[in-house]
């Protein structure tokens, strides 16, 4: 699915990602965790190809085609969705309206037809009842207005409707409340199958209680520094960043 | 929608461009203007020796008059004399077939969703009309005759309706009121007339099935509408095809006036031909629109769309005189590659309780220029007058140009008056959020310019909006890369 090797990304001259490797194989769910500061969001921004980013050397390969040659939009037409960690907020513009736009973009990249505006309403209330949305979203401005919590969850609303080989989750859980959290969590595991694969990025393990990853890496100073399972995240959660800093002051 | 009704529109709106239901034989005025070309002009229309009186009253005016450049747009001098203020109807050249388009015009008329019938007639293509388009026009304006609903040429209504045209001609725009309405005033060639009696509701939007007569292609245009008390009517001007035309300087007037209660909703959609992408050529648009609200509880709504012409320099004024009446001022000013646009409005508060409305949204791409400028004055009397005005800019390139002029003149204290304004370029995080979906550059653009539009694109006609919409899109195309 994803394989990252040895990349190295700067933004302005200063370096961020440093030799960062990782792999995810179809249906696997990698959490990434991290400290502030650590380069959690540049990874997940990287990937889906933001230009502020500058990508300095090393590789990623996604489906078998050179990431990194690839534009932002055909990254995405290739199946690479980003729910952000700040979604943008475009006046005007219906979540129905964008996304019958996104669908049909990827859908005619895919070779099939437009869907048609009956089979279209159909799969956006359906999505949205699997995240309890009010269907008075769809013909709200995309994210105008929103709370925080709604936004998120706009995000994960994307991300069903798209249906992505490969989900980049930035943060999601910041700044949700436990009932919120819950609900993302349930529309992410509903997702989950054999094929498709989660990076999921978070700062707290709380996330990881109801999306529960393969594989736990720690990233600190731009490298993965540590990989477990479940049982890392918790050890992080009960004894905090310290000992990785520790540990890695020791490494270098 | 009947089907008789969809065959009408059809074959009117085919018809559209093809030329004006006139009695005009093959003349050309020679070039130049003197008071000899206005008494030519008038003579041609067969005009009565009032209009001809008034005609050379306002060419006294501009000949008093020296052109303004106020304006925030640049262009080489106009040589007056070097015009043709009268022109038989333009015969277009006559092709055999589509393919001997210009395929880059047939493309935009694919993506206008034209049929490919009335891109023939467009293009200049011969074709053959199974009816006679002037038989629908009478039948149409015998169902709006019964109600005492008058839609005709001006030329006509000067004729046939003299004392509602002397009444009314030149009182919301006076032949001396500028420049470019003088010349108007003295050669203006031909344009529309509309008369809404007394508590009558226009049942069709006139114009979406008189374009043929209504909008015209003339250089110098002239429009009246007039609501009688209690009346309602919304009138549709132009086109969204592109329109190409080989007179440089369009000065049109158009004049509404409302009575008691009376209402009129004007929309415009502007596709005049802007000049090549390196400003080569196109058209001056150069034009007075102004209603009076004169009655009470009376409205006055303009909405415009405007993505054509080399230069539009245009204000849709309002004049709000009658107690409670109500002016409203919508558009959309696109610019692209060379074009300059300095549009706006004026709103004149003079009666009690008057409010107005202001929202204007300019969009800038490419190398163009594009300006709001707007007036809003509470006079002494306008006791307890409130406007709300937003001008929102939208810059897509860094080579172009946003500016505000927006002027206010309060005389009277208990004026409430609020102004919003906002200029924004479209964002690398918002495009980079579009292009995360799958939308690519070109895509995201339209779709978050239309977006920023709505609110005006709301105000139209259902399918006008949708017309205007992708029209817009056309009109973005290539400034975004």
């Amino acid at each position: 699915m994803l394989s990252i090797k040895n990349l190295a990304v700067s933004i302005e001259d200063k370096s961020i990602l440093k030799d960062f490797n990782l792999d995810i194989k179809p249906g696997e769910v990698h959490a990434i965790m991290g400290p502030n500061g650590s380069g959690k969001s540049t990874l997940a921004s990287t990937l889906a190809g933001r230009e502020t980013f500058t990508v300095d050397g090393g590789s990623v390969q996604f489906l078998g085609q050179d990431l990194l040659d690839m534009e932002a939009d055909e990254r995405a037409r290739a199946g690479l969705f980003l729910a952000f960690q700040y979604p943008v907020e475009i006046p005007g513009v219906s979540v129905a309206n964008f996304m019958k736009a996104a669908v049909n973009q990827r859908r005619k990249h895919l070779g099939q037809g437009e869907l048609d505006a009956r089979e279209f309403l159909l799969k956006m209330k359906e999505k949205m009842a699997m995240l309890e949305m009010d269907p008075q979203f769809m013909s709200r401005s995309l994210n105008e207005g929103f709370s925080g919590g709604e936004k998120k969850r706009n995000e994960i609303f994307q991300m069903a409707m798209l249906e992505p080989k490969l989900a980049v989750m930035d943060e999601t859980d910041s700044g949700l409340d436990i009932d919120a959290l819950r609900i993302v969590a349930k529309g992410v595991n509903t997702l989950r199958n054999e094929e498709r694969s989660f990076l999921v990025i978070t700062h707290y393990q709380r996330l990881l209680d109801y999306i529960v990853p393969d594989y736990v890496h720690v990233l600190f100073d731009g490298r993965i520094v540590k990989t477990g399972n479940r049982e890392l995240a918790l050890e992080l959660e009960a004894r905090g960043y310290d000992w990785i800093r520790e540990e890695y002051a020791a490494l270098t | 929608m009947s089907e008789t009704d969809k065959m009408l529109r059809e074959r009117t709106q085919t018809e559209y461009q093809y030329g004006f239901v006139t009695d005009i034989e093959q003349d050309i005025a020679a070039k130049g203007l003197s008071e000899e070309t206005v008494r030519f002009i008038s003579a041609k229309k067969d005009e009565p020796g009032w209009m001809l009186e008034w005609r050379l009253k306002a060419f006294k005016n501009w000949q008093q008059m020296t052109e303004p450049r106020w304006q925030n747009v640049q262009y080489p001098p106009i040589d007056f004399q070097d015009i043709s203020y009268y022109a038989a109807p333009r015969k277009k050249p006559q092709l055999n077939s589509l393919d001997e388009v210009d395929p880059e015009l047939l493309r935009t008329y694919d993506r206008l969703g034209i049929p490919r019938e009335e891109q023939k007639v467009l293009a200049g293509v011969a074709v053959d009309f199974v009816m006679d388009s002037i038989s629908v026009l009478t039948t149409f304006r015998k169902q709006l005759s019964e109600i005492g609903v008058i839609f005709c040429p001006i030329s006509e209504a000067i004729r046939e309706y003299p004392e509602l045209v002397r009444k009314y001609l030149g009182t919301v725009v006076p032949p001396r009121d500028n420049f470019y309405a003088a010349l108007n005033s003295a050669v203006f060639s031909d344009g529309s007339f509309v008369y809404i009696p007394k508590g009558v509701r226009c049942p069709v939007e006139l114009s979406t099935y008189f374009r043929i007569n209504a909008a015209g292609s003339g250089q110098f245009e002239r429009t009246l509408i007039i609501a009688e008390e209690d009346s309602y009517v919304s009138y549709l001007e132009g086109c969204t095809a592109p329109q190409r035309d080989e007179h440089q300087l369009h000065a049109a007037v158009v004049e509404l006036i409302t009575l008691d209660r009376a209402e009129i909703k004007y929309s415009t959609v502007q596709n005049w031909y802007p000049g090549d992408a390196q400003g080569k050529g196109g058209v001056y648009n150069f034009v007075t629109k102004r209603g009076l609200c004169q009655g009470v509880r009376s409205k006055i709504s303009w909405t415009q769309v405007e993505t054509g012409s080399a230069i539009t320099w245009k204000y849709p004024s309002c004049i709000l005189k009658g107690d409670h009446s109500v002016g409203e001022f919508y558009s959309v000013a696109m610019t692209n590659h060379h074009q300059q646009a300095d549009t706006g409005t004026k709103m004149i508060h003079i009666g009690k309780n008057t409010r107005s409305r202001i929202v204007s949204k300019g969009i800038s791409a490419g190398k163009s220029q594009n300006s709001y400028r707007g007036l809003v004055k509470i006079q002494k009397t306008a006791d307890n007058a409130y406007n709300f005005s937003q001008c929102d800019s939208l810059l897509i390139d860094d080579k172009c140009g946003a500016h505000t002029f927006p002027y206010l003149e309060v005389h009277n204290s208990s004026a409430q008056v609020e102004h919003e304004a906002t200029t924004s370029k479209i964002g690398e995080d918002m495009l980079f959020y579009c292009n995360q979906r799958g939308l690519d550059d070109e895509t995201a653009v339209q779709l978050i310019v239309n977006g920023y539009c709505k609110e005006i694109f709301r105000q139209l006609p259902m399918e006008f909006a949708a017309e205007a919409q992708k029209l817009l899109e056309i009109s973005l195309e290539g400034s975004v890369g």
